[in-house]
């Protein structure tokens, strides 16, 4: 366990590499799920078909795929995309369709009545969802958005292949450097991953169970 | 509240030498192989009160909920005062803010209180200020007696009030016409009239209604005309009193027996 307390500004910088990974993502993905999931479910076809192929595609490709994309591909194009931005982008661009089918399930659970005589009044599309529908599904949306962000905080370790400072690649040079105490350094690394994600899906249980208790 | 019994007015009067405010003509509607609505034509006058009347199925809900286009329609055109409908976007929720609309379940806005499903559309859409906009609702929620209870959120009232305040809710835009799709249906018998007594009342007040509804008692008291329709046609279009009295059609005749055995 020593390599971890030896070690342990290192991976605190790591684990600050991968919050900020996830802080950014989650900023721009979630207004960008917001957005395809809105599309989704307008009145105009071509908003509703480019929607839908572009979260079936993205949601169905590996991780490591669209990443490679971004951080080979437009890098090796541009030459000047830095690999933090590459990786946000690339995690933007992956997770805000899992955003998006969360937020679409929780539209699809208010009862379409509501929508109807949102309408009737005369409430544009916009304002139908803004003011009736959306606020109406929020309870229910949270817990599987908050379900998005905890793989979204296990896809940041993905980053650590392309040279991003974050805790699964701190991981990596640490036990590189300490070969006998591999397993406790990737234990560790699990420690942080950890801190993150269990707390969240407590708070996404919590949550549902609130929900579940007010229906 | 409860009116005399002399019909508003003397039926037939209010659709003559009027203006037409909702004008429908050769309206083609199908689900999938089903024809729906078949060649409907039909003009409604401003100040009258239209009840459509059919068996279950035979399209009274479409033809309703097409006036203002929450089901679109294949072909044939339908005018709101003089202004066809149009198709999608800003164009259409302007011409709904001057439809009125009450549905069987009333859809009250459920994470809104009372005052404020009928606040919101004249603050949002009408672009009103909260302050008249809630003065305003205040008025109508005391006319439909459900003032007391502004506070309190919909799941808290009866269906009744909630109907009631669905009533509010449409009339706060001020709408050219209200359509109302079976607005009693869904309630508990006991609560029906105070819903219908507010409906009467509308109508005596001058109000454009298309009801669909199988309530004789409000068709003969307010209705100026009555449509039957089966199987997505309009089979009759007459008084009340010709209607219930003296039907034409077998389909009719067949329907008023099943309906009067009740
Ligand atoms: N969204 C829909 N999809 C398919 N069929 C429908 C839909 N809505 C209504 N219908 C069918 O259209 C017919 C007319 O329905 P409706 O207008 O609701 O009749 P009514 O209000 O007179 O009972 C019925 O046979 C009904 O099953
Ligand atoms: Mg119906």
């Amino acid at each position: 366990m020593n390599v971890i307390f030896d070690n342990i500004d290192t991976f605190l910088r790591g684990f600050g590499g991968t919050l900020t990974l996830l802080g950014l993502t989650t900023l721009f993905a979630l207004p960008f799920g917001l957005l395809l999931a809105a599309m989704r479910v307008s009145p105009v076809a071509s908003l509703r078909a480019t929607s839908t192929v572009y979260v079936e595609v993205l949601r169905n490709t590996p991780l490591l795929l669209v990443f490679t994309f971004f951080s080979v591909i437009i890098t090796y194009i541009s030459g000047a995309l830095p690999f933090q931005v590459a990786a946000v982008l690339a995690l933007t661009i992956y997770t805000a369709p899992f955003f998006a089918e969360a937020i679409r399930s929780g539209i699809n659970g208010v009862p379409v009545g509501q929508a109807e005589a949102a309408r009737s009044i005369g409430m544009t599309f916009g304002q139908t969802l803004g003011l009736v529908i959306l606020p109406q599904a929020v309870r229910s949306v949270v817990p599987p958005l908050i379900n998005v962000i905890i793989a979204l905080t296990k896809n940041t370790s993905v980053a650590g292949a392309f040279f991003i400072f974050e805790l699964f690649n701190v991981g990596r040079e640490v036990a590189n450097a300490n070969g006998n105490a591999v397993v406790a350094v990737f234990l560790g690394v699990a420690f942080f991953y950890l801190i993150i994600t269990v707390p969240l899906g407590q708070l996404a249980d919590h949550i549902e169970r609130r929900v579940a208790v007010r229906r | 509240m409860e009116p005399s019994h002399t019909a508003h007015p003397a039926p037939g009067t209010a659709a003559a030498g009027r203006e037409p405010l909702v004008v429908v003509k050769n309206v083609n509607k199908h689900y999938g192989d089903l024809h729906v609505l078949k060649n409907i034509s039909t003009t409604i006058n401003r100040g009258e009160v239209v009840v459509v009347i059919g068996p279950s199925g035979s399209g009274k809900s479409t033809f309703c909920r097409a006036l203002n286009r929450l089901e679109t329609i294949d072909d044939g055109t339908i005018l709101i005062d003089g202004k066809e409908l149009p198709k999608e976007g800003r164009g259409l929720a302007k011409l709904r803010a001057d439809v009125g609309m009450v549905f069987q379940s009333f859809n009250l806005f459920a994470h809104k209180t009372i005052l404020e499903n009928v606040t919101l559309g004249p603050i949002k859409v009408r672009k009103q200020s909260p302050a008249d906009a809630k003065k305003r609702a205040m008025d109508l929620l005391q006319r439909v007696g459900v003032a007391n209870q502004a506070n309190k959120s919909p799941a808290q009232l009866s269906g009744g009030q909630q109907q009631r305040v669905a009533i509010a809710r449409a009339l706060a835009m001020d709408p050219k016409v209200i359509l109302l799709d079976e607005p009693t249906s869904a309630l508990d018998p006991e609560m029906i009239n105070e819903v219908l007594d507010v409906m009467v009342q509308l109508a005596h007040d001058g109000m454009t209604m298309v009801v669909v509804t199988h309530e004789m008692g409000f068709a003969r008291k307010a209705a100026d005309r009555v449509l039957f329709m089966a199987d997505g046609e309009i089979l009759e279009d007459s008084t009340p009193a010709e209607f219930f009295d003296n039907p034409k059609s077998e389909r009719a005749k067949d329907f008023l027996s099943k309906i009067l055995t009740h």
